[in-house]
């Protein structure tokens, strides 16, 4: 039931439920939708006091769709930023000040705004990035591709990574309540595969529109919410480094640690919000597992019913979430492992290296980084049998 | 100093990398283990009354009147430090000190074992204080002293802290000062 109290409005008159209510409870509706419009859904029941723009392929609509919530009502303050720097910076402020806030970006965009990720996660801000990750340039690529997840890793910001449509509306709901918990209190990247979830249409079950998230509380963060440039805030937030020699570098280090360890303390919030940092999916018992993120997953489990058709067993592990690792859920779900394939859409394999890490000594499973496309190629599904059945000394029927 | 484990060479060892997340609603931390509120305060309240130079550290929250809950849990810390028979050494704010801080006036989340060298404080709560800081300065002081912390926390607690007790308002003030009522009838 809802236990807020049905007087409660936000600014564009929904009413607010509790985020259980909305994510579990409420009734849903089935619509036909791209990636794009259902970011537009989720924010539009999320409160939202802020939202910054700068326009690069794949994410221009969304954030074009966000512009067009501020019209409706539904968003507080919308503009384009200089570029993804600026935009990134304004966020930072909106968010210091005491504002719900989100924005999405991709690839170049990415990193020309890097320098605030780290920002965000060590000023503690809750902000949400929807990424919609593209090719790195050089060379110039438009197209799928998630080099640039790699490079968020260690920011300081939680990544989620969402499969399909259905998952991005709930994890951007979720991201917002996981985020802002005051033990939490560090940014959220939700990322998809550009154009794969951007720009298809598919089924998604949606609750009503007239609900919405209870608004962001700034006065239960970790740090004091107001500008920094007035006081009190000025006396509590002065940047310390340059102040002190003293200590400083041990302040800093405790700082860090303090960001790393707040991610941590997400797990049991993101195990209410999402169910589980990973989702399995064929055999449970299976010797065979592939373990993939957002469309990799997607085209793994694919695989796996093709390879149900050749008689071999195998199962899939969708990591939902990188950072916080699923460290203890992967060692647990690859226990019956033999071999563990690690489809990724990217050249580096930087979800391969994350695996290797935490199940050294862990698994005496043997881990192939693979199969891998980049630069905008798609990843059919008969690539990853035909590794799996050559791994197998098995004949290769499929085309490719 | 810190021993070295899962946080391998860096002085400060951080506790959710050994696994300690802050204890679920309703529940308090005792170093590791998750306990109930009336455990962790006759705990906590049994190390302020019995080891040396106890000391209450309230944080921006409770010393600025910033609301009607601030105005009132300052209130009760001064009772509370009654009881313990502890001294208070405010955090009046987060910025760094140049050259250093006073530290018989005040204690600073970037240095804070300064104080508690200075004053030999070998118990002290931290209260009021916004969680970023008091996480960043329980870091230092497990790191850098053999002071026994306790947080009292508005919020979800303080898993750094050898005690944390979460969702602390003026009603569980109230409780934890009957509480060292009791303890300390039984340990003085």
């Amino acid at each position: 039931m809802q236990k807020l109290s049905e007087e409660l409005k936000n600014r564009a008159g929904q009413k607010i439920v509790d985020p259980e209510y909305l994510l579990f409870e409420a009734p849903r509706e089935k619509v036909f939708m791209t990636g794009s419009e259902v970011v537009k859904e989720a924010v539009k029941r999320a409160s939202v006091d802020a939202s910054v723009s700068y326009p690069i392929t794949p994410q221009s609509e969304a954030a074009h769709l966000i512009g067009e919530l501020w019209v409706e009502g539904y968003v507080g303050v919308y503009f384009r930023g200089e570029s993804e720097f600026g935009v990134m910076s304004e966020l930072a402020g909106c968010s210091m000040a005491g504002a719900r806030t989100i924005t999405t970006t991709s690839g170049p965009g990415t990193l020309r705004a890097m320098e605030n990720f780290p920002m965000w996660a060590g000023s503690r801000l809750p902000i949400q990035l929807v990424l919609m990750a593209r090719g790195i340039n050089s060379p110039l690529s438009i197209q799928p591709d998630d080099l640039e997840v790699s490079f968020l890793l260690d920011t300081g910001c939680m990544v989620w990574y969402a499969e399909n449509a259905q998952e991005l509306f709930d994890m951007i709901l979720a991201g917002f309540v996981v985020a802002e918990q005051p033990d939490v209190h560090v940014p959220v990247v939700n990322v998809i595969n550009g154009f794969f979830i951007s720009h298809t249409r598919e089924s998604v079950m949606l609750p009503p529109d007239d609900i919405a998230l209870p608004p962001y509380n700034p006065y239960k963060a970790p740090m004091p919410p107001i500008d920094m440039e007035m006081p009190p805030g000025r006396f509590l937030r002065d940047p310390f480094v340059m102040k002190s020699n003293y200590i400083s570098y041990a302040t800093h280090t405790s700082w860090q640690f303090e960001v790393r360890a707040a991610i941590e303390r997400a797990r049991p919030y993101i195990k209410k919000y999402l169910g589980s940092l990973i989702e399995e999916f064929g055999d449970p018992e299976a010797e065979i597992v592939l373990v993939s993120t957002g469309t990799g997953a997607a085209q793994a489990k694919e695989a796996v019913r093709l390879l149900e058709d050749e008689g071999v067993k195998a199962k899939v592990v969708k990591l939902r979430t990188i950072r916080p690792f699923p460290i203890n859920e992967l060692r647990e779900a690859v226990k019956n492992a033999k071999v563990i394939f690690v489809p990724e859409f990217n050249v580096v394999g930087w979800l391969e290296r994350e695996i290797r890490r935490y199940l050294y000594k862990h698994s005496d499973a043997e881990i192939i980084g693979g199969p891998r496309v980049a630069g905008g190629m798609t990843m059919p599904p008969e690539i990853i049998v035909k590794d799996v059945l050559n791994y197998l000394g098995k004949e290769v029927k499929h085309v490719y | 100093m810190a021993t070295l484990g899962p946080s391998h060479y860096s002085p400060y060892p951080v506790a959710v990398y050994e696994n300690i997340l802050p204890p679920p609603p309703g529940k308090a931390l005792l170093f590791t283990e998750v306990v109930d509120e009336e455990v962790a305060m006759r705990e906590a309240a049994k190390a302020m009354l019995t080891r040396e130079n106890p000391t209450i550290f309230p944080g921006p929250q409770v010393i600025y009147a910033w609301n009607e809950e601030a105005k009132e849990k300052a209130k009760l810390i001064r009772e509370l430090a009654e009881v313990l028979e502890a001294k208070i050494i405010p955090m009046v704010d987060y910025r760094p000190k140049y050259p250093k801080i006073d530290p018989e006036k005040e204690i600073n989340p970037n240095h804070p074992n300064l104080t508690i060298w200075h004053n030999n404080i070998k118990a002290c709560i931290f209260v009021g204080v916004h969680c970023h800081y008091a996480n960043v300065a329980l870091k230092i002081i497990r790191a850098e002293t053999d002071c026994f912390t306790i947080a009292l926390c508005s919020n979800a607690g303080h898993e750094d802290a050898m005690i944390t007790l979460r969702d602390q308002h003026a009603d569980e003030l109230r409780k934890f000062i009957d509480i060292a009522k009791e303890v300390k009838k039984e340990v003085k």
